[in-house]
């Protein structure tokens, strides 16, 4: 989850902890669901009635400084107690070492708004499973620097990855890695022939380490270019996924992420099993829909230009804007879609990139 | 191998000379009170005391006792001198810092007295290298007058618990709390720093508390930056022993073991912070 974002989102729930995180341009989305049984003891405590749950979020690098180093905490660490105090605005993390020895941490947490991307696995088109390894030992022919791969299914089952070149990048300088994975080497292949998507590697490469270390396959769900690509694992006590957006293939950008996002909007419950696939509920806008501004803008950000997301709609380069991302000029947000009002196309617009607005929202 | 005895240069005997098989005897107990540039040396016919200071109200001690010494004389009741602690280790592992199996750099020392450089010789492998290192007026050291009878709370533990909490003691916060009681906690290490705060605690039962003396509840806080150096001595030690005195004085106290079986002792002795009062609960 650090490979995404600076934030740790965590919600207890009556179906697990969920700990989630977004990256600042909006085009990743992680979370990780431990089921009640992946603990030893898990109580919720459920919210007063009539409240919403209980969510909150810390600084990234203050939670795993708690954890800092593995090797040793494997050593002397017997068991890990973690609390979470309202009243008091603590996260507590209590570790309970060797020789009686207890270390406290209470780390100062925000309370935040649901995280949550939209994005519904049954409506992708294609899919792919295969051992975690698999995909491992194909990644690891790509430069660490690369920033964008591209997956694509050809003929025979095959399937390709390719590293992304810019249309810009003069072709006889740039070096192309190709590799094809037979179909045999998946679990399962179910995908829409001549389709290839295009997404950020750093994060995708942050969950195979994981899958790899977990040992889980890895399944790949996805659609068309510029609609988001799912990556999940599935654990009798743990659930993952990695939403990433893809790169949309339209040269225009103007439209996609709108229709992209408020295709969702109109069919709520029925498609979605679980609620992380439900709607969601931007970030920013539970509770903003009272006055929607410019449709290119995002709403309440007194953020400075580069965050805005008039610029996304250049197809200027704009990498410096948003800072820790890969190039996402063409990247869209296009699964964080606005709340579930009634009046919810009109709010279409709130789906623009979003400006991480790290400290105003909450 | 022994370094055979130099004859100083015509003129005055040496106030101070020893020899030392292996320097590293000496440089590694030098290295637990290396944080800052300058230090004090005193030699007495029982031995060597290197005290380091910081901010006046930090001190450390490194106690060589003649023992460790294969030769250790001192002509005068006491020698003491200021020196650059920095260059004394710079020459003492001159030949490199790596401890191979079977190799070791024998050392000669020799100090003619106020106003004359401390002389090293030191050979290792047929090898021999002469060092001269100004000395200097000797500065008015501080007295933390900690004697055992005024220890209100005293502790002695196996460093290998503590070693990996002051390695990773949050350096974001300003201080480092320590609380020992007769009750719970009854020993703590607390930090408070920008991710939240931070709690270590010790129970009076654990197998790495080897004696636990406390009387009274003491809560104080001390520099973070001044007890921080004191990670070094507590990387080298196999016992610590931490005392506090009525006034929140706090004395560390580490027992070194060196190659040879040898037991040498570094002490550290802090002021607690100011702004704090004394035995908060």
């Amino acid at each position: 989850l650090s490979r995404i974002g600076d934030e740790l989102y965590l919600e207890p729930t009556v179906t697990g902890l969920s700990l989630r995180a977004v990256n600042s341009s909006r085009s990743a989305f992680a979370s990780f669901l431990f089921a009640p049984l992946f603990f030893q003891l898990y109580e919720p405590g459920g919210p007063a009635p009539g409240t919403e749950r209980f969510r909150c979020k810390v600084h990234m690098k203050s939670f795993l400084g708690v954890f800092r180093s593995l090797p040793s905490l494997e050593k002397s660490v017997g068991k890990c107690l973690i609390l979470l105090k309202p009243r008091a605005s603590r996260l507590v993390l209590q570790l309970h070492c060797k020789y009686g020895v207890t270390k406290t941490h209470n780390l100062a947490f925000q309370e935040c708004e649901e995280l949550q991307a939209v994005f519904d696995t049954q409506r992708c088109s294609s899919r792919l499973c295969a051992p975690a390894r698999v995909l491992a030992e194909a990644v690891v022919h790509f430069p660490l620097t690369l920033a964008e791969v591209t997956l694509g299914t050809g003929p025979g089952g095959k399937i390709s990855l390719r590293n992304y070149v810019e249309d810009e990048a003069d072709p006889s300088k740039t070096m192309v890695t190709e590799l094809w994975l037979a179909e045999d080497e998946f679990q399962s292949v179910a995908v829409s022939p001549g389709s290839c998507i295009t997404f950020c590697l750093k994060e995708f490469r942050g969950l195979l380490t994981f899958a790899e270390a977990s040992n889980l396959p890895l399944t790949i769900h996805f659609d068309e270019p510029g609609r988001p690509v799912i990556f999940t694992l599935d654990d009798t006590v743990l659930e993952v996924h990695l939403v990433l957006a893809t790169l949309s293939d339209l040269e225009s950008n103007s439209q996609p992420p709108l229709t992209n996002g408020v295709s969702h909007l109109p069919a709520p419950s029925d498609d979605f099993a679980d609620d992380l696939e439900s709607y969601m509920v931007a970030l920013e806008t539970s509770t903003c829909e009272g006055g929607p501004p410019s449709p290119t803008f995002p709403l309440r950000t007194p953020q400075p230009a580069q965050h805005d997301p008039e610029e996304e709609e250049n197809e200027e380069d704009e990498e410096g804007a948003v800072p820790g991302t890969p190039p996402h000029k063409k990247f869209h947000s296009l699964f964080f879609g606005s709340v579930l009002t009634p009046g919810g196309p009109g709010l279409a617009p709130t789906q623009q990139v979003l400006a991480e607005d790290s400290d105003g929202e909450c | 191998m022994p370094f055979s005895a130099q004859p100083p240069a015509s003129g005055d005997p040496c106030v101070l000379s020893a020899s030392l098989d292996n320097a590293r005897h000496l440089s590694s107990l030098l290295r637990a009170v290396h944080f800052q540039d300058h230090a004090t040396c005193f030699a007495t016919a029982s031995g060597l005391r290197v005290t380091v200071e910081d901010a006046k109200c930090m001190q450390a001690n490194a106690f060589i006792q003649a023992e460790i010494f294969q030769e250790f004389a001192v002509q005068e009741e006491s020698v003491i001198f200021r020196i650059n602690l920095s260059v004394l280790l710079d020459c003492l592992t001159i030949f490199g810092t790596s401890s191979l199996p079977g190799t070791s750099t024998a050392l000669r020392m020799c100090y003619r007295g106020y106003g004359y450089p401390l002389m090293l010789f030191l050979e290792e492998g047929g090898v021999v290298t002469e060092c001269k290192i100004n000395t200097q007026e000797p500065e008015e050291l501080l007295d933390f007058d900690f004697c055992s009878t005024k220890v209100v709370n005293k502790i002695i533990l196996q460093s290998e618990g503590l070693r990996e909490a002051f390695a990773e003691l949050d350096m974001t916060s300003e201080v480092l709390q320590i609380t020992m009681s007769p009750e719970k906690p009854y020993f703590r290490l607390s930090t408070f720093g920008n991710a939240g705060s931070a709690h270590l605690d010790y129970p009076r039962d654990s197998d790495l508390m080897e004696a636990f003396h406390c009387n009274q509840t003491q809560t104080n806080r001390y520099k973070i930056s001044l007890l921080k150096p004191s990670t070094k001595a507590l990387a080298l030690s196999c016992k610590v022993s931490i005392r506090t005195d009525a006034q929140g004085f706090l004395s560390l106290q580490y027992m070194i073991r060196n190659e040879d079986g040898q037991t040498c002792f570094v002490e550290y002795y802090c002021c607690p912070d100011e702004n704090v009062t004394e035995a908060e609960l």
